[in-house]
């Protein structure tokens, strides 16, 4: 700090401290506590405002633990969310591995162009790309008819949409962290590990997945965030039968009309993907400033 | 070639052939639905070729509104990100190691926050300070983690910045404020105009965070969630080819250059 103001001076320093403040309190600290006061608050008509019955209490969270079809879709939401980060990593392991070990400079700069080419479009536009693919009338189940594969079409939109969807809309998020990650293993390692007898599967697991380990829980910490966070897919893909937790605090919000409870929902979910983020990199022993590069 | 080389050359050949399907398929249907005469934007069945569509985008006016809407928080958010960003990556690296990492956990955290409840803590904070969605809740809530991605970027270049430069200008009798406008801002400014440009992309693709602080202002991406629901067109398909012609265009030229200033040396 002190090192800030001997650099740019007064004037400046003061700035760029004033500047991260703003951001740090005024737009991240703030709204959290604000939301946290909200979620701990009832719901009441503004006349009670500061009533007798205005007092904090846990009510909102428990009436999430009480109440059966919201409970049930948080936890599915939260296993859903965990095997969406496991298919992106099987998707994305084979691909990640030959560009950081077998392809040339060229050929790595040309698929990871390639790759970036549907992450410029916006997620709603990548959704809907799965919408119209996996329409009940549309092209998948066409092709499938046409092979002989399905007898009638299949209704896609639900369960096996949304994770189709989201594993395709996280695919970059996981790439590039294993990718980062396995670039640095030495390839006299895993010919070592050939030349002494180990077969494919096992120079996987016990050279490489270890040494990729950071990069790995990086990639799911992500995309489990994003997944469970997420908004536009189960929206799009999803059917009545597949609600995500995210549908469940729009309501609260904007059908609802109980923005507390909103709020409780909101504080939960911020708690579990803080706790699976911290969890995940203790166990694989990452530490937060290795995450965000 | 043994009989192990031969598999994993026809795995990975599988492989590609499937993941690059998986990546490339979507968009294509996507784009190709456009030049079909269906009111609904799908491919099976083809019941023409017809270029209605892109005149249905041209005259679809809430489109182009969600547009403006989007360029103008884009517009916003990168003036109030790029400063914030390179003060916040400025101030990391003149910290000491312990409170450098705390700092750092701390500015790096929005990223670990679900887009949702970024919005959802924006919206609950002003209004109780009165203030309703709307473009000005938008910004805050899109530049609360996307200052995270320019102090990222900004912090990675400073890493390269050679102190030495500054001492330099500093002997020459430069003024503090003169060391920062001519010697650090200059070396910033390749990561400042990537951050600016990875801004406007994150402010116009967001939807999970937009869609709760909006209000009644509808920026592109909500205007197009909310098409689905109330009658799609491949008028919207129309604008996804667009920006998809716009973005492998876009890609082509920056591997191009790439691959003339690699020879050039």
């Amino acid at each position: 700090m002190t090192d800030l103001y001997k650099r740019f001076g007064g004037g400046l320093g003061t700035l760029f401290v004033a500047l991260v403040a703003v951001w740090l309190t005024g737009m991240v600290l703030a709204p959290n506590i604000m939301m946290i006061d909200y979620a701990l608050k009832p719901n009441l008509p503004p006349a009670e405002i500061g009533g007798p019955r205005d007092v904090y209490s846990l009510d909102n969270i428990l009436y999430l633990a009480n109440e059966g079809v919201h409970r049930a879709i948080f936890f599915k939401t939260i296993w859903a969310s965990a095997l969406v980060a496991f298919v992106t990593f099987i998707v994305c392991y084979p691909l990640a591995y030959w560009l950081a070990q077998n392809a040339t400079q060229n050929q790595t700069a040309i698929v990871l162009l390639a790759l970036t080419i549907p992450f410029w479009i916006n997620e709603v536009l990548r959704t809907l790309a799965w919408y119209i693919l996996l329409a009940f009338r549309g092209p998948l189940n066409a092709l499938l008819m046409s092979l002989g594969i399905i007898d009638e079409p299949v209704r896609w939109y639900g369960d096996g949409g949304v994770l189709a969807g989201m594993t395709y809309a996280y695919i970059l998020f996981m790439l590039f962290p294993v990718y980062n990650a396995i670039e640095s293993l030495e390839k006299s390692q895993i010919e070592a590990a050939r030349d002494l007898g180990a077969s494919v599967w096992r120079t996987h697991w016990r050279v490489v997945i270890p040494h990729a380990k950071a990069g790995i829980a990086t990639g799911c910490v992500f995309t489990f965030m994003l997944a469970a966070g997420s908004y536009v897919a189960p929206a799009l893909l999803g059917a009545p039968g597949s609600r995500w937790f995210t549908e469940i605090i729009y309501n609260w919000f904007f059908e609802g009309g109980d923005w507390n409870r909103g709020a409780a929902y909101a504080l939960v979910l911020l708690v579990l993907c803080l706790t699976v983020v911290l969890v995940t990199l203790r166990i694989a022993r990452v530490s937060l400033t290795e995450v965000a590069k | 070639m043994n009989a192990a080389d031969r598999i994993r050359k026809a795995f990975f050949g599988f492989y590609f052939a499937a993941f690059f399907l998986y990546l490339f398929a979507p968009l294509a249907i996507m784009g190709a639905a456009t030049f079909n005469a269906s009111r609904f934007p799908t491919v099976t069945p083809w019941q023409g070729t017809t270029l209605q569509w892109f005149s249905a985008l041209w005259a679809d006016t809430g489109m182009w509104q969600s547009l403006w809407t989007s360029a103008v928080v884009a517009f916003f958010v990168v003036l109030v990100v790029l400063p914030i960003g390179t003060a916040a990556a400025l101030l990391l690296t003149s910290l000491h190691a312990r409170a450098r990492s705390f700092m750092y956990a701390v500015m790096v955290s929005p990223l670990l926050t679900p887009g949702v409840v970024i919005g959802i803590s924006t919206l609950v904070l002003w209004r109780q300070l009165g203030v309703g969605g709307g473009v000005f809740l938008i910004v805050l809530a899109q530049s609360s983690f996307i200052i995270c991605y320019v102090m990222l970027m900004v912090a990675a270049r400073l890493q390269r910045f050679d102190r030495t430069q500054e001492e330099a200008a500093v002997g020459l009798g430069a003024s503090k404020f003169m060391v920062f406008r001519r010697v650090i801002l200059p070396f910033l400014k390749p990561a400042l105009l990537a951050a600016g440009f990875l801004a406007v992309l994150q402010s116009i693709e967001n939807y999970n965070t937009t869609l709760f602080v909006r209000g009644f202002d509808t920026p592109l991406t909500v205007y197009i969630a909310t098409k689905v629901r109330t009658g799609l067109t491949p008028a919207v398909n129309a604008l996804a080819l667009i920006m998809i012609a716009v973005t492998i265009i876009g890609a082509i030229t920056y591997e191009v250059v790439r691959r003339r200033n690699q020879r050039a040396g």
